[in-house]
């Protein structure tokens, strides 16, 4: 049941994406150019957003568990650390280059954008990079983790 | 600062928002997941048993919108001005960029702001920052696009 309400959740996330203009990257870069003719969709599209999933997150806090009983992953970690601050100033240099952020850049692919492919398999590309780092690090910092508590 | 009346399209914009939050706001209602891409992806690169099939699913309800959409509709024209080589390089820093940072547009600037994280807010004005610097030098320093 929860994997037909990923599907679901998937669609919808993908339509709001395709309505909102935001998988065209010209129009992502209408609303980053704030020194040329600046398109503010892209604040509409969050502010949009940003006004229904609080109240979602609202009542969603208020209960123990989903309706399908499954546990809320609410995110708990609040430090503001190097990792936060590095990762999301280069993803915003990427995101700055081509005007694609991973949620449109899936969309385009079920467009048949072939750029917008080329761009996703780079993303992957990306994140499969990272996760090799991550495991060959994980070794030392391990070991670290016994003489210096947890950065966590 | 001039505002693009031309290409400004409002009411398309906080339609398509508020659709991006209710499927923000059901699956985490639903599921009790966060509708982040980034980190749907990413679980998907580091397998957890039993953790898995909703991820794809997810992803493939994003791969299909397009096909759904374009069967009652004719989807909005998309423009890539950027080139492969430039693609190649943007999608490598997104991919390692949103892992690294713990989120991208919709895990950190939809999800989190709206659980009011300090850490997604903070990870939003940065990346918004950085993409509009980016953009800056590259078509008005150095005239690309």
């Amino acid at each position: 049941m929860n994997i037909f309400f990923s599907l679901i959740a998937g669609l919808v996330f993908g339509l709001g994406l395709i309505i909102s203009g935001m998988t065209n990257p010209a129009k992502v870069h209408g609303f980053l150019d704030v020194a040329g003719a600046w398109d503010p969709s892209l604040a509409l599209v969050m502010l949009g957003g940003i006004l229904v999933a609080s109240i979602g997150f609202f009542f969603a806090r208020k209960q123990s568990q989903s309706w399908l009983g499954l546990p809320l992953q609410m995110p708990s970690a609040r430090n503001i650390d190097r990792r936060l601050v590095l990762g999301s100033l280069l993803f915003g240099i990427g995101w700055g280059l081509a005007g694609i952020c991973p949620g449109p850049a899936l969309v385009l692919v079920g467009s048949g954008v072939v750029k917008g492919g080329i761009f996703a398999l780079a993303m992957l590309s990306g994140m499969v990079l990272f996760e090799v780092v991550e495991s060959n690090r994980k070794l030392p910092v391990a070991s670290a983790a016994t003489t210096n508590p947890p950065a966590k | 600062m001039t505002i693009d009346t031309i290409h400004f399209t409002p009411i398309a914009a906080l339609l398509g928002g508020l659709l991006i939050g209710a499927a923000a706001a059901l699956f985490m209602l639903i599921n009790g997941r966060i509708a982040g891409i980034s980190g749907i992806i990413g679980g998907i690169l580091r397998p957890v048993v039993g953790d898995i099939l909703w991820r794809f699913a997810f992803v493939f309800g994003l791969i299909l919108a397009p096909v759904l959409y374009g069967t009652f509709a004719t989807l909005p024209e998309t423009q890539v001005d950027s080139s492969y080589p430039l693609l190649i390089v943007a999608g490598l820093l997104v991919g390692i960029g949103t892992r690294y940072g713990g989120g991208c547009t919709s895990g950190h600037g939809i999800c989190g702001i709206s659980r009011l994280s300090p850490r997604s807010v903070v990870a939003t004005l940065l990346f918004v920052s950085s993409g509009m610097a980016t953009v800056f030098v590259l078509r008005h320093l150095l005239g690309v696009n």
